[in-house]
């Protein structure tokens, strides 16, 4: 790559109490692309993300953003670097505008350049009508949206965003998609967090994904998926089937010789998720048909698709990507609240 | 530490000469200021009420004692004059402790992070900002607490001077125990721990100082105790203050187990207590932030 990376971070390393957050993420980033960062719940991103942005000092490893050692420097590194946390904070007494005045002023603005931006930014952001309205009356949407310009304040080389889209109807998050499209024709780097598999699948021009603190795939999203390669079929016995009797098909399908992997999918009423050797995977629906009639199982519905960042997440681990959010979520909670 | 790649405009940027230094430190302490200003006024029930309490007190208080024989007290006529110091005292020290909670809350709602992540040029302007602005409301509170205690049938002898000393007095003790609050703040786990911590040094500084009761009250453990703690060292000055209109900075204004102590001495033991107070909180800040 001719242009030097926006984001370098090398063997990084952060551990709470017992937990290894993060166990070794080495990633470049190159500037002016969106790049994600994709993974269960409990993986390590959202610590990755806040060593960069020097909320957190690591155990060890370096970062480096913009040419400017993280570590070495934390604020030359603060100034290139515009973050947006996951969970919104906003100070909701103060006005729209207020907030960005304040923003701007720790940011060291000068007060004829702080106000253009500030109006620039509302109006970007789609907020200008309600500047003067005390964010406690800003909806869901209106409130990220701030965030975000808050973020964009400073006009930074590399924006850093965790969950972006979380918690936001599916018109806002569209709108916050093109948003970061739309920054980076500017030349911006954005760094995001998702554990949406569509979001990272559309917005992202390279992911890496992290389970367990460690990078355990990179590249394109295309790249991803066609290293894992086969052909899915999701086959459902009923809508929502009991689990013996998805288990009573797994096993019947298992045996056909074009069949490489049955998985039930607990998410989606107990489907059953199928990798199959074949041209054309729906030419194997007949045979499936007839096996399980054969066991007097019916097929309530049939969809055929191309492996997904999903399917990359489970070659990797064994495990889908809904199922790790589970298992991550009743383990008791390791994250560290600051 | 300037970096070496092709980025010349980075470098120029973030080697900024000292004076333009002191202005961005002015500009985040005033901006954050700013934002506690707009919070007093949006939502000034905390503020009034800490009005409100010691003038209850005064009154309440003044009553209580004002069968006591003259001269109990080492005042002459009213013991609301004895009364008045302490009162100003407990309500500004109060207020000091609490200069932590909306951090506390910053920090667990996350807005506190906001201001990690920007290029303060210290973070002591967080610091900073939270101590001016309690200092400046704390002020508020004592000139109300005055006003009402003349009402009341205090004297003020101390003249104009006087007035200024009690001010710089009141300024002292509060700026070095909100930043010992602001401290708290940061190393303690949360806003349930902050509030146990602000209960339980409350109320016992308070009575281990000379707020309700003389020095010569006190049994000598208690007189050293009470010599030991800062808030002597302002309600003190403040009560010589309200007596005495022949006063002097080497005026006896304390008399310790040990010695005599000055008024003078007194201003040296605050100024010294605000630094020991800001070191401390520096090593907090060092510690508890990447």
């Amino acid at each position: 790559m001719a242009k030097e990376a926006a984001v370098i971070i090398r063997d990084l390393r952060k551990q709470f109490g017992s937990i290894q957050a993060v166990d070794g993420v080495s990633l470049e980033v190159p500037g002016g692309q969106i790049f994600g960062l994709l993974g269960p719940n409990g993986a390590g991103k959202t610590t990755t993300l806040r060593c960069l942005c020097t909320l957190e000092r690591p155990d060890s490893g370096s970062l480096s953003v913009c040419g400017v050692n993280v570590l070495a420097d934390p604020r030359a590194a603060r100034q290139c670097i515009g973050y947006v946390a996951q969970e919104v904070a906003l100070d909701k007494i103060l006005t729209g505008r207020e907030l960005l005045q304040l923003q701007a002023d720790i940011y060291h603005l000068p007060s004829s350049l702080a106000r253009t931006r500030i109006d620039d930014a509302l109006e970007l952001l789609g907020l200008s009508e309600r500047a003067g309205d005390r964010i406690k009356t800003y909806s869901g949407g209106m409130m990220k949206r701030l965030d975000l310009a808050a973020g964009l304040l400073h006009d930074p080389q590399v924006l850093i965003l965790d969950e972006p889209t979380v918690g936001l109807d599916i018109q806002s998050r569209l709108n916050v998609w093109a948003f970061l499209r739309e920054l980076t024709k500017r030349g911006i780097t954005v760094l995001l967090t998702s554990h949406y598999l569509e979001e990272i699948d559309m917005l992202a021009t390279r992911v890496a994904i992290i389970d367990r603190g460690r990078v355990i795939a990179e590249g394109t999203p295309e790249d991803l998926k066609k290293q894992v390669g086969g052909e899915r079929v999701t086959l459902r016995i009923r809508e929502f089937s009991p689990v013996e009797e998805a288990k009573q098909a797994a096993d019947t399908l298992r045996v056909l010789p074009f069949v490489k992997e049955v998985i039930i999918n607990e998410a989606q009423g107990n489907a059953l998720y199928l990798v199959v050797a074949a041209p054309d995977p729906l030419e194997t629906v007949p045979a499936m048909r007839a096996a399980l009639k054969q066991v007097g199982l019916p097929i309530f519905g049939v969809a055929q698709s191309r492996p997904s960042l999903d399917d990359v997440f489970l070659a990797a681990t064994g495990q889908t990507l809904q199922d790790a959010d589970m298992a991550a979520s009743s383990a008791p909670s390791k994250k560290k609240k600051k | 530490m300037t970096s070496t790649t092709d980025k010349p405009t980075l470098s120029a940027q973030f080697q900024p000469s000292a004076s333009n230094t002191g202005a961005e430190f002015l500009q985040e302490t005033a901006a954050l200021a700013k934002r506690l200003y707009i919070q007093l006024a949006r939502r000034p029930s905390f503020f009034l009420g800490g009005i409100i309490q010691p003038l209850m007190f005064l009154v309440l208080f003044g009553a209580l004692f004002a069968q006591a024989p003259k001269d109990t007290f080492g005042v002459g006529d009213a013991y609301t004059e004895f009364l008045a110091a302490g009162v100003i005292i407990f309500t500004a020290f109060g207020g000091a402790l609490t200069a932590g909670l909306p951090l506390i809350f910053d920090r667990e709602f996350g807005f506190l992070n906001r201001l990690l992540v920007a290029p303060l040029v210290s973070r002591s302007s967080i610091v900073l900002a939270s101590s001016l602005f309690i200092v400046s409301t704390a002020l508020a509170q004592t000139a109300a607490i005055s006003v009402v205690s003349l009402l009341l049938g205090a004297h003020f002898a101390g003249g104009l001077t006087g007035v200024f000393v009690v001010g710089l007095v009141v300024s002292l003790l509060v700026f070095g125990f909100s930043a010992l609050s602001i401290g708290l703040a940061f190393a303690l786990p949360g806003h349930i721990e902050m509030l146990a911590a602000i209960f339980v040094l409350n109320l016992p500084l308070v009575f281990s100082s000379t707020a309700l009761a003389p020095l010569r009250f006190m049994p000598t453990w208690l007189q050293v105790v009470a010599c030991l703690n800062p808030l002597t060292y302002a309600i003190e000055p403040i009560r010589f203050l309200f007596i005495h209109k022949d006063w002097s900075f080497a005026s006896t204004v304390l008399q310790a187990p040990w010695s005599s102590i000055s008024l003078l001495t007194c201003l040296i033991v605050l100024v010294a207590f605000d630094i020991l107070a800001i070191a401390l909180v520096s090593t907090i800040l060092k510690q508890k932030l990447a």
